[in-house]
């Protein structure tokens, strides 16, 4: 102050630019006018085409004028009204043209402590009461997808955590990237399209909808109605994997299931291949067993029918064939061990079994099939005679044999 | 037993479901034994290529773009 008191003592006067750019440094070096939250109702709001924001908070006592740029007002979300009650932060300057101090702001926001999660609960209750929660209005999501899309930021760690699980899981999968942005005041609209954007090109059979945690700020898009409204006219099912497990968003109750991170997303839409390589075992061991099963039942049968065949012929004559089946039964009972063990040791190293269990197994472990010139195999004694050409098929390949001793 | 499809163009899918309705078919219906052998060997194939297939696929990412364009990402 000292120059402008010696230019007063002088009677020299100032210019009036001089004077107000003092009055403005003033405030300027001031720190509590720089950082400060206000708060006030506002009025006298005006948003001329220039873009800027123009108004006055004011209370009983006082009034402030107060400008947003631009750059900071198209971000928001919510354009307030005039006697709206709101806080705005920002810093104090002067406006040397206009001879008058304002608030230059940078935030704005309802007022009261947690205005957002009272916004929040306010959306819950009402899309609650339409019934968008209820369990029964939830699709199921498949067991096995054949494609997946994935509504997430491409360069965003979620989307990153979606890939490792798919590949780790499930690599069957084609997987489909609409990429937004998660985060800021168009996010919702982002996201909403993408969603759409999956269902019209790709029709996926489960959308996973992901993004890492934050606060209730960060979260705004996935707590908001547009979004809210997309997931339910979603064609196909959408898991939302947002946050992590103490965040829960407005997406979180809508979407036909909730995951508490977008590695949980993932692992809720796939299979395990472990699990499925298991029951890729377990089906051989059905079918091993089954063919067992098959080749006993045969011997019993001849077995049956040989003993029909003693009581009215010569023992001599029959004892061989007799001989033949008793010793096929053996064998087959012990194929079926054999091959019970061999499938349960399988389940244990889960690629092992696959090299272990050659389809040509059956005969390459002394099985033959054998069969008449027509095709037809030999399955019961009775229909070979002394002399006929059976072709006797092994694991490496056929001959032909002469029957000695068939049924006359 | 109707067609037989070439088990290696067969999709995961297709295969094992083709696998669980062969071991039913061996299980119930099937009492000839050159049919069983028959069927014991396809599905024998069948559960190969289904373990081939979970053991060796790669996780394919595509991005869709604004118009529906396709592109793969590493």
């Amino acid at each position: 102050m000292e120059q402008l008191d010696f230019l007063q003592q002088t009677n020299v006067p100032v210019s009036v630019t001089d004077l107000t750019r003092r009055l403005r440094g003033v405030i300027e070096s001031e720190d509590g006018l720089q950082n400060v939250w206000v708060q006030g109702e506002l009025s006298n709001f005006s948003r001329p085409k220039s873009g800027h924001w123009y108004f006055t908070l004011k209370d009983d006592g006082a009034q402030l004028p107060c400008v947003m740029w631009r750059s900071t007002a198209e971000l928001q979300i919510h354009v307030p009204k005039d006697g709206e009650s709101l806080e705005v932060h920002g810093g104090l300057s002067l406006y040397e043209a206009g001879g008058r101090y304002q608030l230059y702001v940078d935030e704005i926001r309802p007022a009261g402590a947690g205005a957002l999660y009272l916004e929040f609960l306010k959306l819950k209750t009402k899309l609650e009461a339409e019934g968008l929660f209820a369990a029964e209005r939830k699709r199921a999501v498949p067991a096995a997808p054949r494609r997946i899309g994935i509504v997430s930021s491409p360069t965003g760690a979620a989307l990153r955590d979606i890939v490792n699980t798919l590949t780790r899981r499930y690599p069957l999968v084609e997987v489909f990237l609409a990429g937004t942005q998660v985060q800021g005041p168009t996010a919702a609209a982002q996201v909403r399209h993408a969603i759409q954007r999956l269902n019209h090109y790709v029709v996926p059979d489960v959308i996973i909808l992901a993004r890492g945690g934050g606060s209730l700020e960060d979260l705004a898009a996935f707590n908001s109605e547009m979004l809210a409204r997309a997931i339910v006219a979603s064609a196909a099912p959408i898991i939302c994997g947002v946050g992590h497990e103490t965040d829960f968003t407005i997406a979180d109750f809508v979407a036909d299931l909730r995951a508490p991170t977008p590695t949980a997303a993932a692992e809720l839409a796939t299979p395990d291949r472990f699990e499925l390589a298991a029951g890729i075992a377990e089906q051989q061991l059905s079918l091993g067993r089954a063919l067992a099963d098959l080749v006993r039942e045969k011997s019993w049968e001849l077995d049956a029918m040989a003993q029909r065949l003693q009581a009215r012929s010569p023992e001599a004559k029959i004892s061989s064939s007799r001989q033949r089946l008793d010793d096929l039964t053996v064998r087959s009972e012990r194929a079926l061990q054999q091959q019970s063990r061999l499938l349960r040791a399988n389940l244990g190293g889960l690629q092992s079994k696959l090299g272990a269990l050659n389809p040509t197994d059956v005969l390459s472990r002394g099985y033959a099939v054998v069969s008449q010139k027509d095709g037809k195999v030999v399955s019961r004694a009775k229909l070979v005679k002394s002399g006929e050409t059976l072709k006797v098929q092994v694991s490496d390949g056929d001959f032909g044999v002469t029957v000695n001793d068939g049924s006359k | 037993m109707a067609k037989e499809s070439n088990v290696a163009s067969l999709t995961y899918e297709q295969a094992f479901e083709e696998l669980e309705k062969t071991v039913k078919q061996l299980e119930a219906e099937i009492q000839n034994l050159d049919q069983a052998l028959l069927l014991f060997e396809r599905g024998q194939a069948l559960a190969k290529h289904c373990a081939d297939l979970l053991e060796k696929a790669e996780l394919k990412v595509q991005q869709l773009g604004e118009d529906g364009d396709l592109q793969v990402l590493d």
